[in-house]
């Protein structure tokens, strides 16, 4: 990589710490907004209370102080990386993202590369039989899974796969007491996994088999390919040296932005398979007014995305050598 | 001068052992809890599933039967003077906490009078009745109250006054402490992991201090927070018990078909759940007693009851639950009557202001309930507006009462002084809670008749005050009375005797078994 390339990058990353920061205090404001506070919440499920309690809770939190100095002790603290105790855990935040990051990562990654394989796939394939029966089945397929809501197909799976043919288990991540160890672990991961990750897959399959699709067809008719083909190029050779190589950046774009959802883009599935990851976590923190739980999960997905953002700009210029990055 | 021996001849075992077959010993048992607890630290937090987890773990001092009769546990046997005014416990001996350090009088004390009366909202109130507590040796504790309290006796449920390690919590910040996250208790089952978002482990506790107790190996209490996936997850045997109210009721009649299901509404008799509509007593059209009457009487609740319930509950005659103490059966009775809501709405000329609905969020059941009263009162010529929120946003809305009609259901604590006085008296009012007198409803007279009736002596004067509370307050309709619920536990019928007291699920499984 050229200086110009590195100088670019360390560029970004400092105007992504000054958007992270901002996104932080934005988000700070944001979520106390919403009415009622933690407090209430965890002396609410108690089903009885009284003023001392709740004031117990809200001086335990921090919560009896002025606005403006919550937002600085909390804007200090996370310039040292502290995020802050959960007020229903009493965990530090950190620790209880990373707790919950290998589930949600192994999810939504497993998710990432099934869509993205099976995606591109399908839509070569499509493009390869453009206006043929197989084409018109990948489109077809790819609008239904487009278009279906992911609870509804996530419970429709269970259904299926749970309670009447009793294959794949509908709930959790592990078979809990078993205590696998090896490649048995590995195994019982796995088939936990496959309902999931092809519930949270499916759309983005979709998505990349139609923009795959769409952009092959279109980089075919363009001269150079003719001129690979009037070379006498064998067309498989064409099709992936020239046509999809080119075809490629849409679908990198995309890639991006689905890459970028990976920590809390998965709060639906996570719920409906009891999945232990931090979408429902940051699901449950928003009912819960747990704040600080809230703006440690919002503060990690937010460095992803401008995290990807950037990743996706260097590769761009790795899949078309003739992008340049510059400031 | 001792007068009331009770306890002191039941043997030790708790109730109703015999009744089946020889129990076997051995298995694992899965548990839905829903939602995620906070903590198991059941001295700290009361939730519903911190309870129903924490209590396998702690113990109180007494267990109460389905009739609310409380037996020994960790006292063998109480006595009360002939002034009502002393309670003392005899506890019983060879008891070792989960770390294996003895449990005594001291811990009793130090449990009650510093930890529980600091960190426990709902026991604090009572303790304002109690003088002293005192240990003159390390098996005995002698309770001075200022006067005798009616609903002393049914103090001592494991999720009321649990019994915490003194050893343990003494001189430390309680909240903070690190045994919150490990907790150690008496109880048949000893904390093993908590993997959070997935499940909670408990295994046997083989010092138990009930011989032969507990026969359950294992017990997984798994967490998945979509109703209809606790419902699958049932279906595919992979769950053996859903409390009550964990799944959707629209999804208990297929799950209770299913084979080896069985269903209990057994347990739910020291809380007795009673719903109703809070109607604000302060202002708008509901500040007025006859469209509070209006209301009453406009309401299906049978309707509601079989559509919305699945039959199962009784539809509320005043404050006070059919199944608890005090209960006056001769009230009379709302029926549903339209014609009477709207003489009476025309009575008082209402003019048709609409009136804010405002849903509990709750679940499903509970916004098909918003929709049926909606209807029932726009058929009587209420209009009404919907009001949506969240958790957080109904507990904040109803503790400042910034509503006009909405829905809550309360826990009555076995006894009116406990669970029913605190939503009608009016030194209760101020705003900031939404368990309360939400309402905003002032009636002295009510106010003289619920208190002195939790400090006279004996239970006849008691009854006699609470009779004439009822039928004041079923005149004037603070909040609308709708049903005493009743939410069935489901779960596989190779499990056996699950629910044997009072609390049920709560403190079930030292004492449930597996057939084989």
């Amino acid at each position: 990589m050229s200086i110009q390339t590195l100088l670019y990058i360390a560029g970004r990353l400092v105007k992504g710490g000054v958007v992270l920061l901002v996104i932080a205090i934005f988000n700070f404001f944001l979520i106390r907004m919403a009415p009622g506070d933690p407090a209430q919440v965890l002396a609410g499920e108690a089903g009885a209370t009284d003023e001392i309690f709740l004031q117990q809770l809200r001086e335990q939190f921090g919560l009896d102080q002025p606005l403006y100095y919550q937002l600085w002790i909390y804007v200090s603290n996370l310039m040292q990386f502290d995020m802050g105790i959960t007020y229903r855990q009493q965990m530090p935040v950190f620790d209880l993202i990373m707790e919950r990051m290998p589930a949600t990562l192994l999810l939504t990654g497993a998710a990432f590369l099934l869509s993205l394989v099976l995606g591109i796939l399908a839509g070569v394939v499509a493009a390869a039989k453009h206006r043929q029966w197989l084409d018109s089945v990948i489109t077809v397929a790819a609008l239904i899974f487009y278009a279906t809501p992911l609870f509804w197909l996530a419970m429709m799976a269970a259904l299926f796969f749970s309670v009447y043919l009793d294959w794949l288990p509908s709930f959790g991540m592990q078979t809990v007491g078993e205590n696998f160890t090896g490649w048995q672990k590995v195994k019982d991961i796995g088939l936990h996994l496959i309902l999931p990750a092809a519930t949270l897959g499916l759309f983005f399959t979709a998505v990349y088999a139609r923009m795959t699709r769409t952009s092959m067809i279109e980089t075919s008719r363009l001269d150079f390919v003719k001129t690979a083909k009037a070379k006498g190029m064998k067309p498989s050779r064409v099709t992936t040296h020239h046509i999809l190589r080119n075809a490629l950046l849409p679908v990198v774009t995309l890639a991006g932005l689905q890459a970028g959802q990976l920590i809390g883009g998965a709060v639906l599935t996570e719920t409906v398979f009891a999945w232990p990851g931090i979408g429902r976590l940051m699901f449950e923190a928003l009912f819960q007014r747990d704040y600080n739980l809230l703006l440690g999960v919002f503060f990690i997905s937010s460095a992803m995305v401008v995290l990807f953002n950037l990743v996706t700009d260097v590769i761009y210029c790795i899949v078309d050598p003739r992008i340049e990055l510059s400031k | 001068m001792k007068k009331i021996i009770m306890g002191a001849v039941i043997a030790c075992l708790p109730f109703t052992a015999s009744v089946y077959a020889q129990p076997q010993n051995g298995g694992t048992i899965n548990v839905v809890v829903q939602p995620e607890p906070p903590s198991l630290m059941i001295g700290m937090y009361s939730n519903g599933t911190t309870q129903q987890v924490g209590g396998n773990i702690f113990e109180g001092l007494m267990r109460y039967d389905k009739k609310l009769v409380p037996h020994p546990l960790l006292a063998t046997s109480w006595e009360n003077s002939e002034d009502g005014k002393t309670w003392t416990f005899h506890l019983k001996e060879g008891v070792v906490w989960h770390d294996g350090q003895p449990f005594t009088s001291a811990d009793v004390v130090f449990s009650i009078d510093v930890l529980l009366r600091e960190t426990n909202a709902r026991l604090r109130t009572s303790l304002a009745f109690v003088d002293s507590i005192t240990a003159p040796d390390d098996f005995t504790v002698v309770f001075k109250l200022n006067q005798p309290f009616g609903p002393f006796i049914r103090l001592f449920e494991v999720g009321t006054t649990p019994m915490l390690p003194k050893h343990i919590y003494e001189g430390t910040d309680f909240k903070m402490n690190p045994a919150n996250h490990h907790p150690i208790g008496t109880g048949p089952f000893v904390f093993k992991e908590w993997q959070k978002g997935s499940f909670i482990h408990l295994a046997k506790n083989e010092n138990y201090h009930v011989k032969g107790l507990p026969h359950i190996e294992e017990l997984y209490w798994h967490v998945i927070p979509d109703a209809a996936s606790r419902s699958v997850a049932f279906e595919t045997g992979k769950i053996d018990v859903l409390p009550g109210g964990s799944v959707e009721n629209f999804d208990v009649p297929r799950l209770s078909e299913l084979d080896n299901a069985c269903v209990t509404t057994d347990g739910w008799e020291f809380f007795s759940p009673h719903a109703w509509l809070w109607l604000n007593n302060q202002e708008g059209p509901t500040a007025d007693k006859r469209f509070r009457q209006a209301v009453m009487y406009a309401m299906d609740r049978e309707f509601a009851k079989s559509v919305l319930w699945n039959d199962y509950g009784k539809i509320a005659k005043g404050p006070v639950g059919s199944k608890t103490t005090f209960f006056d059966d001769t009230l009379p009775e709302y029926e549903y009557n339209p014609k009477k809501a709207k003489a009476l709405l025309k009575e008082m000329g209402y003019d048709g202001t609409p009136v804010r609905l405002m849903a509990m969020p709750y679940g499903e059941t509970w916004q098909r309930w918003t929709e049926v009263v909606k209807q029932n009162l726009e058929e009587v010529g209420i209009k009404t507006k919907l009001v949506a929120t969240d958790v957080a946003g109904w507990n904040q809305k109803i503790s400042d009462r910034d509503y006009d009609i909405s829905f809550t259901y309360l826990y009555q604590y076995g006894d009116p002084a406990l669970g029913v006085s605190r939503t009608y008296l009016s030194s209760n009012m101020a705003k900031g809670s939404p368990w309360n007198n939400a309402e905003g409803y002032v009636n002295k007279q009510v106010d003289q008749w619920l208190n002195e009736a939790a400090v006279v002596f004996p239970d006849s004067k008691r009854a006699e005050l609470y009779s004439k509370a009822q039928h004041q307050l079923v005149e004037d309709v603070p909040v609308a009375w709708l049903m005493e619920l009743e939410f069935p536990t489901i779960y596989n019928c190779k499990v056996q005797n699950l629910v044997d007291s009072a609390i049920g699920i709560n403190d079930a499984f030292g004492t449930a078994w597996i057939k084989q």
